[in-house]
């Protein structure tokens, strides 16, 4: 028992491999699984397998392999196919979407084409491998939580690469593939909307983005603390309640007055991560196309406070001024 | 089994803490000057080591004093004086020995002169009267950007024949034929090796490429800026910050970085810095380039011109505003034998100078209101 309370996973159980439930002639697809990592079983399950693939996985696969390789061979090309260049510059290289003269006619392949054939391939390949999920689920008999949650980073992914692209009438308007370059796309386009985290979404978004972490440390932290008493139990727990349960409820309500329950702590953290995302896509989809500004909304939405001025000579625009020069 | 997670995790706990310090060069403690309302952000970053070490970098020459003496005019004694004309002789012969020692000290004054002193045929010469009309200008029309402290040759020269920090376009990396180059996403110095345009430096400081990017109502009006284009602006504004090794706090509240109306008088500055700069290489380095030397062109056969960092070198003020222009009156002002256009009076300037100081001293005391 005491092995529990450590950081890091201190048992690892070691046992014939196991093949899993049986789920009727789906099996025919299930590769390996009778092999084990002692490394990998200090942080999961020491079982490598079976990993199941089937049509969608393989074709998942597929197409995310043709993106990763027209995304790489455009970034080796950029460098003129020089490999040192390429491995030394790889966090500033990317494949940019097409110029803004375009809108959202077809570009010529060296110009932007190949930012949406990888944009295509990598949105199948993503969209397959959420079928999979859900198919996945389904077929052990689960409930499609995981699939659902998938699906809200995925309303994320295509808001910022199709639906916002196409409302704003240009490819242009979509996220670079770039370690560097996507990050400074995101600055600019706080900068060009008026600082997002005037947003009420984007402030929503960060809300649940950090409380997801809290949640999560909480919950681990409880599960792990009452795991001497047979915690780490928790479904068993949800409707039968141990003494475990009843001290990690106990220790939350003496601390904060109230507590999650077994079950409900599970929801807490599910509609915290999802929503983070969903309120993400949706302050997204919204600047640029119903926002344009959005420090100046939060002011005329009595948002963002004014503070007094901080000089006897506030300064002007130059520009409005009349300057000299 | 204890002991062994043990030293693990000591051996990674101090090879993190090796790989901290190691990255940091700018290590703790800094120093934050507050120059905005409170609880604003409004600071200033500054590492009084990193400080010290480009104050020292940045220190200006030994200068003597103009001599005052009522002397015949240079163009009296000397020939084909065009820019100096009149200058005292004895004053332009001082300015001659700083100017040796501000641009070529190793070659001395055979880097511009040949036998006859009068002579145009080197090159160097015919530049360094544009570049002396260029500074003349700065002292005299520029007040707005360079104040009374004012520029001399040594600001941007330093001892170099060619200012350490110059520009000239950048056609990019090579890249493969097959592929159309987007301007941006290489490892680059001017956009401080962000993945930004790698030259902002032609639409914005020789061009006047619109830099603002924000929309000015709440709503979609007819702003169609798209983010491409606010990645120049945001490549630029890094050069600056960079050059002035100051943070985006300098001249903008970041809450609002386009607001004229919260921001700190030294974007004023910066406005007419940018105009100051886009005017020194238009009028005074590009019309150079018939002449030039090919080693003295870039890679597109333009000339190598001038951006922020060509003065500032990573000081908010070059040289931290030490004064040196007292001492040079023949370069503060346009000589009247010149013909440079005049559309602004001095004494308009110098108040409009002033009143961007005292709000600058306001501001700095507006913390304790």
């Amino acid at each position: 028992m005491a092995e529990y309370q450590n950081i890091f996973t201190q048992v690892q159980v070691t046992h014939p491999p196991d093949p899993g439930v049986p789920i009727g002639r789906d099996g025919i697809f299930r590769y390996g699984g009778d092999g084990h990592s002692y490394w990998l079983g200090k942080l999961g399950d020491a079982q490598i397998g079976p990993i199941y693939l089937g049509l969608t996985g393989v074709m998942s696969l597929l197409c995310g392999f043709i993106a990763f390789e027209i995304i790489g061979l455009n970034m080796w090309a950029s460098v003129n196919w020089d490999i040192l260049e390429f491995i030394r510059q790889l966090p500033w290289l990317a494949l940019e979407p097409p110029p803004p003269e375009y809108g959202l006619s077809l570009p010529p392949l060296h110009d932007g084409g190949w930012w949406l054939i990888a944009g295509f391939f990598l949105t199948a390949s993503i969209l397959l491998w959420w079928v999979r999920t859900y198919n996945r689920a389904i077929a052990l008999g689960l409930g499609t939580h995981m699939a659902w949650a998938f699906a809200g980073a995925i309303w994320l992914y295509l808001v910022l690469g199709l639906f916002r692209p196409v409302l704003m009438g240009s490819w242009s308007e979509a996220v670079p593939f770039g370690i560097f370059p996507h990050l400074d796309w995101t600055a600019a386009f706080s900068i060009r909307y008026g600082n997002l985290f005037y947003n009420p979404f984007h402030m929503l978004s960060i809300a649940f983005l950090y409380g997801s972490t809290l949640l999560f440390a909480m919950h681990g932290a409880t599960i792990l603390a009452v795991s001497r008493y047979g915690g780490d139990r928790e479904i068993d727990q949800i409707t039968d309640r141990g003494t475990a349960s009843e001290r990690a409820a106990l220790f939350w309500r003496w601390t904060m007055g109230f507590n999650a329950t077994m079950e409900s702590i599970h929801r807490w953290a599910w509609w915290f991560a999802v929503l983070t995302v969903i309120t993400g896509g949706i302050g997204i989809l919204l600047t640029g196309t119903v926002v344009d500004n959005w420090y100046l909304w939060a002011v005329k939405h009595g948002v963002a406070p004014a503070y007094p001025m901080i000089d006897a000579m506030p300064v002007q625009d130059p520009l409005m001024t009349g300057a000299s020069q | 089994m204890k002991t062994s997670v043990k030293l693990f995790l000591k051996s990674i706990s101090v090879l993190l803490a090796a790989a901290v310090v190691a990255g940091c060069t700018d290590r703790p403690p800094v120093e934050a000057v507050q120059r905005g309302y409170r609880g604003t952000g409004m600071e200033q970053v500054i590492n009084p080591r990193t400080l010290e070490e480009k104050v020292r970098q940045n220190m200006p020459p030994g200068t003597a004093p103009a001599p005052e003496l009522p002397g015949p005019k240079s163009s009296e004694i000397y020939q084909n004086v065009q820019v100096l004309g009149d200058t005292s002789a004895a004053e332009f012969a001082s300015l001659m020995v700083a100017i040796t020692e501000w641009v070529s000290p190793e070659q001395g004054c055979n880097y511009c002169h040949v036998a006859d002193m009068a002579s145009d045929e080197l090159y160097t010469k015919r530049i360094a009267r544009s570049m002396i009309q260029m500074t003349q200008s700065a002292n005299e029309s520029w007040g707005q950007h360079v104040g009374p402290t004012g520029v001399t040759c040594y600001t941007c020269h330093r001892g170099n024949n060619v200012p350490a920090n110059v520009w000239a376009e950048d056609p990019g990396p090579k890249h493969a034929k097959n592929i159309a180059g987007t301007g941006q996403n290489v490892a680059a110095l001017l956009p401080a090796y962000s993945s930004l345009p790698y030259d902002p430096m032609t639409p914005f400081l020789e061009g006047d490429a619109e830099i603002r990017v924000a929309s000015l109502n709440a709503l979609p009006t007819d702003n169609r800026t798209s983010i491409k284009q606010t990645e120049w602006t945001y490549s630029l504004m890094m050069h600056m910050s960079d050059s002035l090794g100051v943070n985006c706090t300098y001249c903008h509240n970041s809450r609002s970085f386009y607001d004229w109306e919260q921001s700190p008088p030294t974007r004023v500055k910066a406005w007419h810095a940018i105009r100051h700069v886009r005017e020194m290489n238009n009028e005074y380095i590009s019309p150079t380039e018939t002449y030039l030397p090919a080693n003295r062109l870039g890679p597109n056969g333009d000339a190598l011109k001038v951006n922020c960092k060509t003065c500032h070198q990573g000081a908010y003020k070059p040289m931290y505003g030490a004064q040196m222009i007292q001492d040079y009156p023949s370069l503060s002002r346009i000589h009247v034998m010149t013909a440079v256009d005049e559309t602004e009076s001095p004494a308009a300037d110098e108040m409009v100078d002033d009143a961007a100081e005292e709000a600058a001293e306001t501001m700095e005391n507006a913390p304790s209101a």
